[in-house]
């Protein structure tokens, strides 16, 4: 469902920040994508959702290739992607519900259609109680769960999480990356980008995508 | 219908959750009102709309009295019979004033008295002087039918063989002048109008990149949510319509209030002398119907251009990040 061929990334006129990157993305799959700071991760992660253009190579999503992809081409293959942010990029002015629901409104969806199914994830999620409060009252980990809620409601067929433990304590690490392998046994594929040893010990089945001096390793 | 959700506790559709049953709160705009510079634009538009109403009113009101105008002098015209050696200008008044009756056209044909012709120059030679000596033209003043208007061409020929010393006056230059007037005032009433709405569309320009780039990371996740850029213009494009609705509103209810006003005031001061002659260039300042009309028209008008104007700035940007 997703692939990268000979993916080369220059910011500027300096010297390539990602080389040569090839890798497939099967559907139903698990992987982790890891690295030390500052080796790739999150312009890894743009390139996917197509906030970056490669500046060489070819970035397949979902059978399309993206260099081709209109604005709208590009609006509909993102809908097929759910994204947790590290910073988690919630709407300070909407409720948490309301950012939850967010990729169901921009769907065009009438606000009644899809109300029980954002009330019964929030619940899954933990944040049942906070229906409509607004997240600047949230703490840390209840932000994260509500990005990580924005991010599945839609049920996209390939989710990208940005260090989603960074700011959680190990109890809700645990929590979430539970979260993550009901979401890829229901059949989504899930990269998580994390630098948290602890957390890819806790699934070992995970494929490990390691990040390094600008190329990528692939351990199966 | 069914919809299989794996975070559902029955992983069946539509559980017992009854969410209906809350209270829900009405959904927020996805631009926040606050990051709109909102009061100063409905300021701005108001102003605008109100300058651009009492323009479009001034157009149509000038236009109105120049028609009225026009219409009054082309239903009368003058025959200036003059004084001439040899002849008798009593005679030759009756003779003109009679040959006019005949004329097809011509419905009414009044004789100026001596007294009357006299009176005609009491503006430029003052009162108390005794003109019997002056060799004073007399006038015949013709009424006009409107629909069967006569052949001046052919009506100045027979005034010319029955009395060379009369000349027919049938108010045209003064008419072409009062026209061409009345058309610059227009035209100029017109372009008013038009720098006022291009100045107002530079104001919602100039707010609308505003409002986009301080909701920069709204449009970033909108997008990332898979948002299109229309849906993201179209949110913008309610927010401000919103607003241009108001200022229009504030604005045209004011120009309403004005010429209501204007009006009132109009009949009280049409006693005086300056509200005679006032009253005599523009009528009794009534913008009637057309011209309320005119303003809601406008009200409607600058809405829908705020609201798609912020729409297309919102989209030629989005189309430049894309």
């Amino acid at each position: 469902m997703l692939s990268f061929e000979n993916v080369g990334l220059r910011y500027g006129v300096g010297g390539e920040t990602l080389r040569d990157i090839n890798f497939q993305i099967a559907p139903r799959s698990f992987q982790f994508l890891t690295g030390p700071s500052g080796a790739g991760k999150t312009t890894l992660m743009r390139l996917i959702i197509m906030a970056l253009p490669p500046t060489r190579g070819l970035i397949n999503i979902f059978g399309k290739d993206t260099a081709a992809l209109s604005n709208e081409e590009v609006a509909e293959t993102r809908r097929g992607i759910g994204v947790v942010f590290q910073d988690f990029r919630l709407l300070d002015h909407l409720s948490v519900y309301d950012n939850v629901a967010l990729p169901l409104r921009v769907l065009g969806r009438e606000e009644s259609t899809y109300r029980a199914e954002v009330t019964e994830l929030l619940r899954w999620v933990g944040l049942g109680e906070r229906t409509h409060a607004l997240p600047t009252i949230l703490s840390g980990g209840e932000k994260q769960r509500a990005a990580i809620a924005r991010a599945l409601i839609s049920q996209p067929k390939l989710l990208l999480a940005d260090e989603p433990t960074g700011n959680v304590d190990p109890t809700l690490a645990r929590r979430i990356l539970r979260l993550f392998v009901e979401l890829h046994k229901a059949g989504t594929a899930v990269i998580i980008a994390t630098h948290d040893m602890t957390l890819m010990d806790q699934y070992e089945e995970a494929r490990r995508l390691v990040l390094a001096d600008g190329r990528l390793h692939i351990f199966e | 219908m069914a919809v299989m959700r794996f975070w559902s506790p029955t992983r069946q559709a539509d559980s017992d959750i009854d969410a209906d049953a809350e209270e829900f709160p009405a959904q927020s705009a996805l631009v926040p009102a606050d990051s709109v510079p909102g009061r100063s634009l409905v300021i701005v538009i108001a102003i605008m709309t109100f300058l651009a109403a009492l323009a479009a009113n001034v157009a149509i009101l000038v236009a109105d009295a120049s028609v009225d105008w026009r219409g009054d002098i082309a239903r009368e015209a003058t025959v200036q019979v003059r004084p001439a050696p040899g002849r008798d200008i009593e005679a030759d008044v009756v003779t003109a004033a009679e040959a006019m009756r005949q004329t097809p056209g011509v419905r009414e044909a009044r004789v100026y008295a001596q007294s009357e012709s006299e009176a005609l120059l009491t503006p430029w030679l003052g009162e108390g002087l005794d003109l019997s000596e002056l060799p004073t033209p007399r006038m015949i003043v013709l009424k006009l039918e409107t629909e069967n208007r006569p052949d001046f061409d052919r009506l100045r020929m027979e005034l010319e063989r029955v009395v060379p010393n009369a000349v027919l006056d049938d108010h045209h230059i003064f008419i072409e002048r009062l026209g061409d007037m009345a058309r610059a005032a227009v035209a100029t009433a017109a372009l008013v109008f038009i720098l006022i709405l291009a100045a107002m569309a530079v104001a919602v320009a100039s707010a609308t990149r505003a409002a986009v780039a301080t909701n920069r990371e709204i449009v970033e996740v909108l997008h990332i949510v898979g948002a299109a850029d229309d849906f993201i213009a179209r949110e913008f494009q309610r927010r401000f319509m919103a607003l241009g609705f108001r200022g229009a509103l504030i604005g045209g209810g004011g120009a309403i209030a004005f010429f209501v006003l204007a009006q009132f005031l109009a009949q009280r001061w049409r006693a005086t002398g300056g509200g005679e002659q006032m009253e005599a260039m523009f009528g009794d300042f009534s913008v009637g119907p057309s011209g309320f009309l005119v303003i809601l028209l406008l009200i409607g008008g600058v809405a829908t251009l705020t609201g798609y104007l912020s729409r297309y700035i919102v989209l030629r940007h989005l189309w430049r990040l894309g």
